[in-house]
């Protein structure tokens, strides 16, 4: 085989870049800053506030600077670059103070670690900044298991649990990995796979209302293998997805629930579920 | 069942279409068994990840290269065919492309076809044009003779019939060609083959497509599993090959990872059955094969995405449908939702170059941007990135001056101020904190109705306090910013 790979490039315009090296972690820092994301900071906050009480139980200080609102997502997904970068260009600066930047969601990390670049990709200084974020940008799950590399003790029942990644969480941040390995920590955890777990939930953003009969279908069907999976709950680390699958769950009158992965991680090591 | 009406003869957009889809419980079914094996066989394809990637890699590069030198290719390779004996012909548009085939038929008198799979002779339409100026244009391919059969169009590039199962074809064969009802897939596949057997002998053209044309050599590379390729292209006394002029590759070389790409990523195979190298006629002293071979060489606005260094990408591909077997979108609304030629991922990217975006202006919205169709794409093209470029090409006032043909179909003064609305909260840390005060304060106030969202789930209420505000508290109290 090796014969067929030849320098293939000369001349080639636009080639795909190659595949990412093994991101490199440092060492556990004394301070962060969470990015909470607009989702959770309206819809799932106490999921936002178990995130830094994870934090904290590492010994970190957390900051969470007031200024901050959303990564840019949804504009950015609707074609509306112009408005995803003003946006994007408060949070910039906002996040600049040179701490590791702790995401509560993967597809908001994974807007400030690959897509700010193609928002900026005009404005060679900003991009300098972008490149210095995109550096210090962890999602929750990558950060407490390759930075602070935490060893848990489970203090919950044993439980049953599937777990969804948001789809660009799951290319973008493998986040599918992060958090699988995490959930391995907990002794008394089982995950469960589920039918077509890779398989998008039907959010993706603006697509949920522009297409909702295709994305009703998506999300239809994955609620029903989360609810085949024999699992008791579902967990994710996305609030996106969340308030999809929540949502579509609530709708159908189903008692089957998903949950922010980081309050379920909380609830394990705190033991305040038990009441 | 019979009172439903097929999805090939809706009007209406993408999303009216698709409604109708999804609510066919045998379409869903087909779909995504055929689309779960498809993906399995892929897989099972690519054991090695590593070997894997730096295929697609290599993949990438050598298509990369051969768009950078794309018109010198394309010369070079008229030269080295009309050497070889094959007559070129250009073709701006599929109308012009159509006037050619047709005269060739003309000049020998002939009055049938026979046509291998190919897209390119979908996108002209070319069985209908044919058909109106009495020729005969028969479908040598398995699945392209059901649909035609059937009177519809091909829902999958690779598997134009993959939208109807043996039942199905059973039903179709016993009303259309008066055989008894068999479900056994091999009685129905020799039923076709009878039928076409004595049609490649009879048919005074054969057509075809192509999958690689190899400008170093001047040879046209067809792959296929049925054996119908090789007979539509040798049986009958003139060979016409339709393809898209970003099928040009540099050399035989350059062949060898793309074919193994193509293969395993469409159906799982190390290899197709067939494997046809296209070099010329028949010679003097051969006993077969052609008398005449043609080439028609198609832009049908392939030029317009190659002046643009990034859509320019969407000619990397290799039409292998894996996008479309990995895509959650697809695999629920098949091929015919899509309205056009090419469907899936793949289409949606291709299809506004030939037919202007205004003609598919909800094509690039289809997609939740879950990035599946990117991560199998044999030869990289990042697809999810290209419907995001499309989208932000489809809202684009005229003023603007959308780069993409007949781009701004979506334009909509009121909603670009929503976003200019949601921009301003969005970047103006004090306006925003005022409206997670009131939503959270108002939180009873939520309607239980908020458009398209409530179809599929409740309404999502506000949390009692945000994370602004509970972060504020802990913070203060455990002595953080």
């Amino acid at each position: 085989m090796s014969e067929l790979f030849y320098d293939a490039a000369p001349n080639a315009t636009r080639v795909a870049p190659g595949r990412p090296k093994p991101r490199q972690y440092p060492a556990k820092p004394r301070e962060v800053i969470l990015f909470g994301t607009c989702v959770v900071d309206l819809f799932f906050p106490e999921a936002g506030l178990d995130a830094i009480r994870l934090l904290e139980r590492e010994g970190i200080r957390v900051h969470f600077p007031e200024g901050q609102s959303c990564c840019g997502q949804p504009a950015w997904t609707s074609g509306y670059a112009a408005e995803a970068r003003e946006v994007a260009r408060v949070q910039l600066a906002i996040l600049e103070s040179g701490m590791p930047v702790v995401v509560p969601s993967g597809s908001c990390a994974g807007m400030f670690r690959q897509h700010y670049r193609e928002l900026f990709a005009e404005e060679p200084d900003t991009l300098k900044r972008v490149e210095s974020l995109a550096e210090r940008t962890f999602e929750l799950t990558e950060f407490l298991l390759n930075v602070c590399r935490v060893e848990w003790q489970d203090l919950g029942e044993p439980i049953r649990v599937a777990l969804h990644t948001s789809c660009s969480a799951r290319r973008e941040m493998n986040t599918h990995l992060h958090a699988r390995e995490l959930l391995g920590k907990l002794a008394r955890v089982e995950r469960v796979d589920h039918d077509h777990e890779s398989e998008c939930c039907g959010f993706g953003g603006t697509f949920s209302v522009r297409m909702p009969e295709v994305s009703g279908a998506m999300v239809k069907d994955k609620t029903g293998s989360l609810m085949a999976s024999g699992a008791d709950e579902m967990v994710t680390a996305d609030g996106g997805c969340l308030m999809n699958i929540n949502g579509s769950l609530d709708k159908q009158q189903q008692a089957f629930r998903g949950r922010h992965l980081a309050s379920f991680l909380w609830e394990r090591l705190s033991g305040e579920g038990k009441a | 069942m019979s009172q439903r009406i097929p999805v090939t003869e809706l009007t209406g957009g993408f999303r009216d279409r698709a409604e109708v889809a999804l609510a066919d419980g045998q379409l869903r079914t087909n779909f995504r068994t055929a689309m779960d094996s498809l993906m399995k066989k892929r897989a099972d394809a690519f054991p090695d990840e590593e070997e894997r990637e730096g295929l697609r890699e290599l993949g990438n590069r050598i298509k990369a290269r051969a768009l950078s030198r794309l018109p010198d290719l394309l010369e070079q390779l008229e030269a080295k065919l009309t050497d070889n004996g094959v007559q070129v012909h250009w073709a701006e548009t599929t109308e012009q492309a159509n006037e050619i085939v047709h005269g060739i038929i003309q000049a020998r008198q002939g009055t049938q076809v026979v046509k291998g799979k190919s897209m390119v002779s979908e996108e002209m339409e070319m069985n209908d044009y044919l058909a109106e100026r009495g020729v005969e244009c028969l479908e040598s391919d398995m699945g392209e003779y059901i649909v035609q059969l059937d009177g519809e169009k091909p829902s999958h590039i690779i598997m134009p019939a993959i939208h109807k199962n043996r039942y199905q074809v059973a039903r179709l064969f016993h009303d259309k060609l008066g055989v008894d009802e068999t479900d056994d897939v091999n009685e129905l596949i020799q039923i076709g083959r009878r039928t076409l057997r004595r049609k490649f002998m009879e048919a005074d053209v054969g057509v075809s497509g192509v999958n690689f044309a190899i400008a170093e050599t001047g040879t046209l590379l067809l792959v296929e599993n049925e054996g119908n390729g090789r007979m539509s292209t040798t049986a009958p006394p003139v060979h016409v090959a339709v393809t898209g002029i970003e099928k040009v590759v540099e050399n035989l070389r350059d062949v060898v990872p793309l074919l193994s790409l193509l293969t395993r990523s469409a159906l799982g195979q190390p290899i197709t059955t067939y494997v046809n190298l296209i070099s010329g006629p028949r010679k003097a002293d051969e006993l077969d094969g052609p008398e005449e071979v043609h080439l028609v060489l198609l832009d049908n606005g392939r030029s317009g995405a190659f002046a643009d260094a990034q859509m320019r990408q969407t000619l990397n591909c290799i039409r292998c449908g894996a996008c479309m077997n990995h895509c959650p979108v697809y695999t629920r609304v098949g091929g015919h939702t899509y309205g056009e030629v090419y469907p899936g991922p793949i289409g949606k990217i291709v299809t506004p170059h030939m037919v202007g975006l205004h003609q598919v202006p909800d094509h690039p919205s289809a997609s939740s941007l879950c990035g599946a169709c990117g991560e199998v794409c044999p030869v990289k093209i990042p697809i999810p990135e290209l419907l995001q470029r499309l989208r932000q090409e489809n809202v684009k006032s005229p003023a603007e001056g959308p780069k993409v043909k007949d781009g701004g179909a979506k334009y909509s003064r009121k909603e670009r101020l929503i976003w200019r609305f949601w921009r301003t909260l969005n970047s103006t840390p004090a306006l925003y904190r005022l409206f997670l005060w009131g939503a959270t304060r108002f939180r009873k106030l939520t309607p239980k109705h908020v458009g398209p969202w409530t179809q599929n789930h409740t309404a999502p209420v506000p949390a009692k306090r945000s994370l602004h505000d509970l972060a504020r508290e802990h913070l203060a109290r455990n002595g953080g910013q």
